[in-house]
């Protein structure tokens, strides 16, 4: 358990394995991504209440899902590398925040499209939007915090404990917002909540979910590739990757 | 008992920079271990994993005997730890200060030991000034106070002697050989040359 | 020399770090004044900026007195930590004999009683000025101590966090404001419930729940972020 823990945790290791598994996330990303959204726009049926305006639910609900769970996982990474020190649990989650922050921006954007055809304006304190947004504002915090280190260790540190922090407060803020939500605009229309969807409209839903996450995990694992990369610059095996020769490091030599 | 800090293949990275690495250790009872070295060989970084500061680092610390994360406490509880920033309020008199520092380490003590020790430092007279009416080298002598007020087996300085006179460094010099002969423990960084001692052991980085 | 057994004295350092921070503050009063003088500007703004109409005001005013109040709260943060790590105290605090997370809760006690109490006995004042409707002055004061109090906490995990950086403060509000809002709901909702005459034993228990569920976690992630801090 240890030494596999330990196996993992090798930035070359991960390297290599992360080349073998890369092509199929992406391959399994553009499938289910193609056809989910070919069957969502062209073939699902109609809202009987809001038309086609509710196709937006294709791009919109996957990307809340994964604003949500890309904080998590980011919040587990940092808990990884915490724990066991292990780097690529840092570089992971140093790459997943924008990519969190962004697809938290996409289900904003793609709310507030969808505000105007149901609610007739492009903002609404709507519980979801407004959760939405702050967990933005959480990306942009984590962000932020990392960039302001001038070390590099400080900063995954301060960042892993705040995404930690950040993951224990998103359901707290998530049901108060929510009860502030009741409090003072009750039983409007919500986004998505709707009950009894015909299979024919969330199947594809199901299908786009699904892609987005394969989506994601092939981007990780790509930007977490150039990431060591750039972190393990001067290691002899990236050096001899990179040359294709075998090389004697100064740095590694030296003290 | 005597008191034993052992440190095996230590090893310090800072952003992709090896400090030190494989870095066997040992000081004893009864020794004044300098650690040598120039600017940005990371003595200040080795003097504060040795004081369990620095949690970042390769290797193992072992303290009589015991690994270090097991033996905190009593490690804790029997060092002196003085840094680059002498760590004194300038809201407060030297006296409030100190009793701070005492009711740190769970001893409420009493001021006549707060100003016996004041006075050890040349600091008779000061005792209310607050402290940051007092001078850089006056301040740090409030800090050096603590070596005799709070009597601990291991010492760790890092550049003890800043901003002090002369005076002070001759004095402070003959209490470092002192603690050493009674049986404690010094680790110092410092650029000024310390007097030849047999219990002086150098240690050198980079 | 022999070697010492650790020998407690928790309390005793404990009461030390709080009579020297409130001492510490008490002698800049300053720093202890200007958050309270800060709610008292920004409470002024608002009828300014809005209207001198006691109806509207009143409507408003359970929500402007709690984010006004967070915000003055927020202002004195930064300083928590920052003296400390400047004059070197901090590493010393690490490296008591003593839990640091029962230490630097002392230090969050001291911020609460200097900052968020004096804000929280405050706010009925600035309610007359609000035209906040009777019966409502007691449930601000007492959601504002009560709230404050998990603001603290919170607020100083970001505190210790930045206190390594230079320019700190910008980033703590960034990293603290959305870990607020929890806390500003059931505050402002409180006062508005008192204002229409609901129960406010609900919201008030939920505070104290969030002060409850604080006050376990948030001295660990304190600590946590001073070691991280301390090692620049």
């Amino acid at each position: 358990m240890w030494a596999f823990i330990h196996k993992l945790g090798s930035p070359k290791w991960f390297y290599g394995i992360s080349a073998k598994l890369q092509p199929w996330f992406w391959a399994a990303a553009a499938l289910l991504i193609v056809t989910g959204s070919l069957w969502g726009l062209a073939f699902a049926p109609a809202d009987y209440q809001q038309g086609n305006s509710f196709r937006i639910i294709y791009v919109h609900v996957p990307a809340a899902f994964l604003a949500q769970s890309i904080f998590i996982a980011m919040a587990v990474s940092g808990l990884v590398f915490m724990v066991w020190k292990i780097k690529v649990a840092d570089m992971a989650a140093a790459v997943m925040a924008p990519l969190g922050a962004a697809m938290t921006f996409v289900a904003l954007f793609s709310g507030a499209v969808w505000g105007v055809p149901t609610w007739g304006t492009w903002w609404m304190w709507d519980a979801r939007l407004t959760s939405m947004l702050i967990l933005l504002f959480l990306y942009l915090g984590v962000i932020a915090l990392r960039g302001a280190f001038t070390s590099r260790d400080s900063a995954s540190r301060a960042a892993s404990v705040l995404a930690m922090v950040g993951v224990i407060n998103i359901p707290i803020i998530k049901y108060s917002v929510d009860w502030w939500y009741t409090l003072h605009q009750p039983a409007s229309f919500t986004l998505t909540s709707r009950p009894a969807m015909p299979t024919e409209m969330w199947l594809p839903l199901v299908i786009m979910v699904l892609g987005f996450y394969c989506f994601f995990i092939a981007l990780t694992l790509m930007r977490t590739r150039s990431e060591i990369l750039r972190r393990e610059a001067n290691k002899r095996w990236v050096q001899e990757l990179v040359t294709g020769q075998v090389v004697k490091v100064p740095a590694e030599e030296a003290r | 008992m005597s008191l034993c800090l052992q440190a095996r293949q230590l090893a310090c990275e800072r952003d992709d920079r090896w400090l030190f690495q494989g870095l066997d250790l040992e000081v004893r009872s009864g020794e004044i271990v300098r650690i040598e070295g120039p600017n940005g060989s990371g003595k200040t970084s080795l003097l504060k994993i040795l004081s369990g500061q620095l949690s970042d680092y390769q290797g193992e610390l072992f303290w009589n005997g015991a690994a270090m994360n097991e033996a905190r406490e009593h490690f804790l509880a029997n060092l002196l730890y003085l840094g680059h920033a002498p760590g004194i309020k300038s809201g407060l008199s030297p006296l409030e200060n100190l009793a701070w520092y005492q009711a740190l380490s769970g001893e409420s003590g009493n001021e006549e030991q707060r100003l016996e020790a004041l006075e050890r430092v040349g600091l008779a007279g000061f005792e209310d000034v607050p402290a940051g009416q007092l001078s850089a080298g006056q301040q740090r002598r409030v800090a050096l106070a603590r070596l005799t007020l709070t009597p601990r087996a291991l010492w760790v300085l890092d550049e003890p002697f800043t901003a002090i006179d002369r005076h002070g460094v001759a004095d402070l010099e003959r209490q470092l050989v002192a603690h050493a002969q009674a049986g404690g423990c010094v680790l110092v960084t410092t650029h000024h040359e310390l007097t030849a001692s047999p219990l002086l052991r150098r240690i050198s980085l980079g | 020399m022999p070697l010492r057994e650790h020998n407690g004295g928790l309390m005793t350092a404990v009461k030390a770090t709080l009579v020297r921070d409130l001492t510490l503050l008490l002698r800049r009063r300053g720093e202890v004044l200007n958050p309270l003088v800060f709610f008292a500007l920004v409470i002024t703004l608002f009828p300014i900026a809005i209207s001198p109409d006691p109806e509207l005001l009143a409507v408003i005013a359970p929500g402007l007195l709690w984010v006004a109040a967070l915000l003055a709260a927020l202002l004195s943060l930064d300083s928590l930590f920052r003296s400390d790590y400047d004059d070197g105290s901090l590493e010393q605090l690490l490296l008591a004999p003593q839990p640091l997370v029962a230490l630097s809760l002392a230090k969050v006690a001291v911020h609460w009683l200097l900052t968020g109490l004096p804000l929280a006995l405050m706010a009925p004042i600035l309610g007359i000025m609000l035209a906040l409707p009777a019966g409502s002055y007691a449930v601000l004061a007492l959601s504002l101590a009560l709230g404050t109090a998990s603001l603290s906490l919170i607020g100083a995990i970001g505190a210790a966090l930045t206190v390594g950086l230079a320019r700190g403060g910008v980033l703590l509000s960034l990293l603290v404001l959305p870990l607020y809002i929890p806390v500003l709901i059931f505050g402002a909702g409180a006062v508005q419930a008192a204002i229409f005459g609901e129960g406010v034993s609900a919201h008030l228990a939920i505070l104290g729940a969030l002060l409850a569920a604080s006050l376990m976690l948030a001295p660990w992630a304190i600590a946590a972020s001073l070691r991280i801090s301390i090692n620049g």
